[in-house]
């Protein structure tokens, strides 16, 4: 019984019709995915984040990460009234687990989930001696790790530390996006994971993406605006003190 | 000009060497190389084909529409069920890998390839086969709703210790509407934990 | 985590680049300034220098055919490194190493030696026996034409291909510098001094090198050192420094004066764990001291013996090649300590009997001297006796 009503669904929305190509194998020939018409990026709400880490072991199961790297972390920073410039972090096994109970002090305590920022002009690609590392059409940092040559300049030249050679494959890794999961209409492993929606998915070329209205009535912020990388991972109630 | 006959020797050999080039050239470089840019256009193709593991909340709504219509009134409404739950699936047997060529062979003496990735089985694939383990709700619910001086201060917090010593806490809350004494129609402020 | 300091951003804590990726700028660096010796004799016939040129030519071949093979051991596929041929990614910097690298390495050296050693090959091909009568051969290309006029159009053209061999040298080093000025993410390498730096100490480190060659050969050939050769050879090395010192000490006092962001995390880092490799190693030992030496005997020049001479000279050209080694080291592994994030750092753990380290990187400085070793045999740089009776007898 329940097979049928599973089947059932699968013919209705968007995320079950590409199903059938993935179990076809041929994705890419999904008729419900034109690259053209997406621009991915992602909303980060600091204010919401509670450190459970639910993100980061979401990713490393979806993604296989390998462990000791991350395709996504969350950092807990906390920042006294007079030292904004010297903020105390941790990220204890990239906040995998959670983080140890704070206790009230003079200083203020938040979490910051990162990962790839999906840059527009993004340095890491423009540093690839083979074109193994690019930015596809719809806007998504994504490495062919069949051609990639693991030099590691990639790595190097990401200012947000998101790169790192995988220990096996012995190629540069990093966050796709959940790639797979975007083009048959599913959302990213961390966000499907997030319990409190710190994490939105963005589409910014789908104008009923609620990123819009959000964009217009909220200060939003990059990281390391200075670094003009056209980061497309949008901050809300992002701290001066984060790095 | 009889006397310089050796450059055109020398030159020649760069001519040669040239050529070859640009007929191995064409041979390597992937046809769908510089298709939508300096990448292998089919890599797009390939990365989309990874195996998805997170089935998403409407798979599972579909077929649990009764918890679907239980978790919408509660506080949890917008907790997605995969985000307790986790990821239901189950890695099939890896297919023995594809023998190489000579030079493929020889490469993976010097740099071992990885194992190829294992098919997935998804619970939504096959409900009786890959079945979910319950989760254990101290170990769970601990996770977000201990209370830290870091944490947001509107988020509910307890102290798991002084809370319900050690009692599993869907003795009193319902996970999927944790409001107390309100399995079906829990008040949407959700302070019920606090 | 140990040897973590504070914050790192989790995919921090192991450095990409090892002590392969100092080795190679190193020998690029000794190819560049070797090659510049060279050319100094021959553009700019500078007359004292000349009992250097072929060697010079011949240790810079030495150390470009030893360059790539740092960066080989170092890639996680070396065996898909011809991609960096096929298809080049023109906004990389990286990516022009392959083509720099084929251009200096054929057009300009190897053809470059070729003409000046195509006298003794041709003579060379006709008198030897077995295995090297045929390397002899095939080196001749088939034409044995020694004609005086083939031999004076050889000369007129190399001194074309020296020429144009100067601004790839500069290009081949400059490129290696760019790499990482050009990176905007790690404030330790990004400067547009970058490239010039690394010039003007490759210049330095390669007419040491060449310097110190010179001399060990001279001696195990039991004949005197030409006195007016190194002499000028250490003027020249002298000067260079100076400009090279001044540049580094420029980026330096820049630093240190605009005091950016990055400056605390830096400026912590050179005193705690670059302090021995930086401030005494590549500084005061390696730059002061030679630099004072050199000055001494620039202005004492007299007063000096030539024992004494010859010895300040082993000394100052031994400590500049540590000292440029030393730059290479703070540079490529000193830019991995810190955190981007400017709030910790890691420690370099050198690994012993892997692909990446010690024994490798020692392996790999040895190489080039066992090519030189061949070359010269092969390509004797100076006057053997035998051949020159038989060329006067030809």
């Amino acid at each position: 019984m329940n097979i049928s009503r599973r089947h059932m669904l699968i013919l209705l929305p968007a995320a079950a019709v590409a199903w059938k190509y993935v179990e076809a194998g041929e994705p890419e020939a999904s008729p419900n995915y034109q690259m053209s018409e997406h621009w991915w990026g992602m909303l980060i709400n600091i204010p919401k984040c509670i450190g459970c880490g639910n993100c980061v072991r979401a990713c490393q199961t979806e993604n296989d990460v390998p462990d000791g790297n991350f395709r996504t972390w969350v950092e807990r920073y906390h920042v006294t009234d007079t030292e904004m410039t010297t903020p105390e972090v941790i990220s204890p096994d990239g906040g995998k687990e959670g983080f140890p109970v704070a206790q009230e002090d003079a200083g203020k305590y938040f979490f910051v989930p990162k990962m790839c920022n999906h840059c527009a002009d993004s340095p890491c690609t423009q540093v690839c001696p083979v074109g193994a590392t690019f930015v596809s059409p719809d806007g998504v940092v994504l490495i062919d790790q069949t051609y990639c040559l693991g030099c590691g300049y990639c790595v190097q030249a990401c200012p947000y530390g998101c790169r790192y050679l995988h220990p096996t494959k012995h190629v540069a890794d990093k966050c796709t996006l959940c790639y797979h999961r975007i083009t048959k209409g599913l959302t990213t492993a961390c966000c499907e994971a997030c319990p409190t929606g710190a994490r939105q998915l963005a589409d910014l070329k789908n104008p009923n993406d609620p990123i819009h209205e959000f964009l217009k009535t909220h200060p939003v912020e990059v990281l390391k605006p200075q670094m003009a990388t056209g980061a497309k991972a949008y901050y809300y109630g992002l701290d001066g003190s984060v790095r | 000009m009889k006397d310089a006959g050796h450059l055109f020797r020398f030159a020649g050999l760069f001519v040669v060497a040239f050529l070859v080039f640009l007929v191995v050239r064409g041979y390597v470089v992937p046809k769908t190389f510089g298709q939508y840019g300096h990448y292998r256009g089919a890599a797009i193709g390939e990365i989309a084909q990874h195996p998805v593991k997170f089935a998403g909340h409407q798979t599972c709504e579909g077929c649990h529409s009764d918890i679907a219509d239980t978790k919408t009134k509660g506080a949890h409404a917008h907790v997605n069920c995969e985000a307790c739950h986790g990821a239901l699936y189950q890695n099939l047997p890896a297919p023995p890998p594809p023998k190489g060529n000579l030079y493929e062979r020889f490469v993976a003496l010097i740099v071992p390839p990885p194992p190829p990735a294992p098919p997935i089985l998804l619970h939504a694939d096959d409900p009786a086969t890959v079945t979910p383990v319950k989760p254990d709700t101290l170990v769970l619910c601990a996770r977000c709703h201990t209370a830290s001086a870091a944490k947001p201060k509107g988020f509910p917090q307890v102290d798991p210790t002084q809370h319900m010593g050690g009692v599993p806490c869907e003795t009193c809350h319902n996970p999927h509407s944790p409001a107390i004494g309100s399995d079906t129609s829990a008040s949407p402020a959700a302070g019920g934990a606090k | 985590m140990n040897g973590v300091v504070g914050f790192m951003y989790p995919n921090e804590y192991a450095l990409q680049w090892s002590i392969l990726i100092v080795l190679y700028p190193f020998i690029t660096g000794l190819v560049a300034g070797a090659f510049i010796l060279a050319s100094l004799e021959r553009v700019f016939r500078v007359e004292a220098v000349k009992p250097t040129y072929r060697l010079a030519l011949l240790t810079a071949l030495a150390f470009l055919l030893d360059a790539p093979l740092p960066l080989q051991l170092h890639l996680g596929h070396p065996e898909r490194s011809p991609e960096m041929y096929f298809t080049p990614h023109a906004t990389s910097a990286m990516a022009m190493f392959g083509y720099v690298y084929l251009w200096y390495l054929m057009a300009v050296l190897v053809f470059e030696i070729w003409l000046d050693y195509r006298r003794e090959i041709v003579i060379l091909s006709q008198q030897s026996k077995g295995l090297l009568r045929v390397i002899y051969k095939i080196m001749t290309l088939g034409s044995s034409n020694i004609s005086e006029r083939a031999l004076h159009i050889d000369d007129k053209v190399g001194w074309i291909v020296t020429l144009i061999g100067i601004p790839s040298a500069f290009m081949l080093h400059g490129y290696v510098g760019f790499i990482f000025g050009s990176i905007k993410a790690n404030p330790w390498w990004s400067s547009p001094l970058m490239p010039v730096v690394f010039i003007f100490s490759a210049m330095v480190s390669g007419v040491a090198a060449v310097m110190l060659i010179y001399m060990a050969t001279t001696k195990l050939r039991k004949l005197a050192i030409d006195m007016r050769c190194v002499d000028t050879i250490a003027m020249y090395m002298f000067y260079i420094f100076i400009i090279d010192f001044s540049l580094e000490m420029l980026d330096l006092i820049h630093r240190i004066y605009e005091a950016d962001e990055s400056f605390r995390s830096l400026d912590f880092m050179v005193h705690t764990k670059l302090f021995f490799s930086q401030i005494v190693l590549q500084i005061i030992l390696g730059t002061l001291v030679p630099l004072t030496l050199l000055f001494i005997t620039q202005v004492w020049k007299n007063n000096l013996t030539a024992t004494v001479r010859k010895r300040i000279y082993v000394i100052c050209g031994s400590l500049i090649m540590i000292s440029v080694f030393a730059m290479r080291w703070n540079v490529v592994i000193g830019g991995q300590l810190f955190s981007k994030s400017f709030l910790g750092y890691t420690t370099y753990k050198m690994e012993l009997v892997t692909r990446e380290g010690l024994l490798a990187a020692v392996g790999l400085c040895v190489l080039p001297l066992l090519f030189l070793w061949v070359l010269v045999k092969l390509l004797p740089p100076w006057p053997e006796k035998g051949l020159h009776q038989a060329a006067a007898g030809d």
